[in-house]
């Protein structure tokens, strides 16, 4: 067994940890990978040549960002926010769940495209989100703002990662039927889409939940605070 | 059909960036983001015709001045327009990018040409966008009346903003086929098997459950992960030593390793440039928000594949 193929993980683990520049982890594991992986310079350049070029279609969403620049300078945050105000007392949580459940259907009938951190998130909801909790806490701390944000695009990765498996053409449901396929156990893309709808339940009903609290934790700080529910009901 | 028409629009787009930073005399580093942008742009337009070694060569330089040179954050230029035009019409260029790639994503497979259809499910799906991008940069140019040239370069501004954290993805594509030719994951199965009492169902279960997860983390993507671990513990040991159930022991598996997506810096594209495009404090502060959700949706996972595989 090779054991010195293991020290570009234990790069990537420690430089990550050190909380090292990502762009300098990347290329120190990568000079330690091509030399444990015995290439040669020119070799391993290459290597890094050609598979770099085969990833260059994760870059198209960059084509989005004249379209977000153009209609955030005019001002679309500032609409979002209007329009979540207006809508009364959507608590951020609430408006987030909302977000999820469309996400993951969406996503399991195959529809990936209703979404993404570019497309949806930056310019729509998290201003939504943000401004659902300054509208309970007018004086937001900057950590439950910055919170509110992370939520947002963590909540379009969640709703993304488990809704997609459901769906029988998504890659990953064909990829595990390929691998099993050559080693000759026969899977229907059918079966292995199913047995992923227990983990999406799942993922909703935890993320929901934190997302629930999300709102009860806003709900205190605003009472501490001394801002009470807008509507003024006291119990 | 071929993604280089693509590529040199993106190429396009990050040379009009490039042009944009060497122009921004008072801004930190002009040169080096200049630089940046400009090898990014030539890797674009010129790629598929330079020798590899070059290109290879260009994407060091590219790692280099991403993690040594261009400051972490770089001050947008003010981008606020004199009069804000627009109203709630600005919503529809936004909901027009989504709507029209889904349609075209489904529409272009369909386009036929003399060879048969001219574009692949993929390529369909990135047309799509591209194309979708397009058009509603068209629209929203009508809606808030600036000039296109304007519009792209509001967007190279924000391309600035969101900096190296946007290329990421591409160097950790590179660096996982370095991983792929090393035999790293490899190297990890193999180390598992042997360590571990592996002919105990339950360690099995949990090697195989928690290694998704460990090795998408190391790798960044659950796509890697599962051939070397499916292939390392859950065949040869779950299936054939203590006769599994293959369906649920491959979805299940799969989205063990989705968690481990949702807790790694190696995720780039989901985690890192999120938290860029967001203009968070903390880069790690995606992944932190979503540590809570994966921990407890991995152990479920672990009961669910003692439950369903047999």
């Amino acid at each position: 067994m090779n054991t010195w193929a293991l020290l570009p993980i234990a790069v990537v683990i420690l430089g990550f940890a050190l909380r090292q520049h990502p762009a300098r982890v990347i290329l120190m594991a990568a000079l330690v990978a091509a030399a444990v992986g015995g290439m040669q310079p020119l070799q391993a350049l290459e290597e890094i040549g050609d598979s770099f070029l085969k990833a260059r279609f994760l870059l198209v969403i960059v084509l989005a960002l004249p379209v977000i620049a153009v209609v955030e300078a005019h001002g679309l945050r500032e609409l979002a926010r209007q329009w979540i105000v207006s809508r009364g007392n959507w608590m951020p949580g609430r408006l987030l769940t909302l977000y999820l459940l469309i996400r993951q259907v969406a996503a399991a009938l195959g529809l990936t495209s209703l979404g993404g951190h570019a497309q949806m998130v930056r310019p729509l909801v998290a201003p939504m989100a943000e401004a659902a909790a300054e509208a309970r806490c007018p004086d937001l701390p900057d950590s439950t703002r910055q919170r509110v944000k992370a939520t947002s695009a963590a909540t379009d990765n969640v709703g993304l990662f488990f809704g997609e498996d459901i769906f029988i053409a998504f890659g990953a449901v064909l990829l595990m039927q390929a691998f099993f396929a050559e080693r000759g156990v026969e899977l229907t893309p059918l079966s292995i889409a199913l047995w992923g709808i227990p983990t999406a339940i799942l993922a909703f009903a935890i993320h929901a939940f934190r997302l629930w609290r999300l709102d009860r934790q806003l709900a205190a700080e605003a009472r501490s605070a001394g801002h009470g529910p807008r509507d003024g009901a006291a119990p | 059909m071929s993604l280089t028409p693509l590529y040199w629009l993106i190429g396009l787009f990050l040379a009009v960036t490039s042009w944009r930073a060497a122009s921004d005399g008072q801004g930190p580093r002009a040169w080096a983001r200049a630089a940046l942008y400009g090898c990014l742009a030539i890797l674009f337009l010129a790629g598929d015709v330079l020798p590899r070694a070059l290109v290879g060569g260009l994407v060091l330089v590219v790692a280099v001045l991403a993690g040594f040179l261009v400051p972490a954050q770089v001050a947008v230029r003010s981008t606020a327009p004199a009069r804000p035009r627009g109203g709630s019409r600005l919503l529809w260029p936004i909901l027009f990018i989504p709507a029209l790639t889904l349609l075209l994503s489904f529409g272009l497979p369909h386009v036929q040409g003399a060879a048969g259809p001219i574009f692949t499910a993929q390529s369909a799906a990135l047309y799509g966008l591209a194309l979708a991008c397009v058009l509603s940069l068209v629209l929203a140019c009508r809606v808030t009346r600036e000039a296109p040239i304007s519009a792209t370069l509001r967007g190279a501004d924000l391309l600035e903003s969101i900096g190296w954290a946007v290329m990421l993805p591409l160097l950790l594509a590179m660096l996982g086929s370095l991983f792929a030719k090393a035999g790293v994951a490899q190297a990890l199965a193999q180390a598992m098997g042997t360590l571990l009492p592996l002919d105990r169902a339950y360690v099995a279960v949990l090697a195989y459950g928690l290694g998704m997860a460990a090795l998408t983390m190391a790798m960044g993507n659950a796509f890697a992960a599962f051939p070397v671990i499916a292939g390392g513990i859950g065949l040869p040991y779950l299936v054939q030593v203590h006769g599994a159930d293959p369906a649920p022991l491959a979805a299940i598996g799969m989205l063990c390793g989705y968690c481990g997506t949702l807790l790694t810096p190696m995720a780039a594209n989901f985690n890192l440039v999120p938290a860029a495009l967001l203009e968070l404090k903390d880069r790690n502060g995606v992944i932190a928000a979503q540590v809570g959700t994966a921990l407890p949706l991995l152990a479920g996972n672990l009961i669910l594949l003692g439950l369903f595989c047999w």
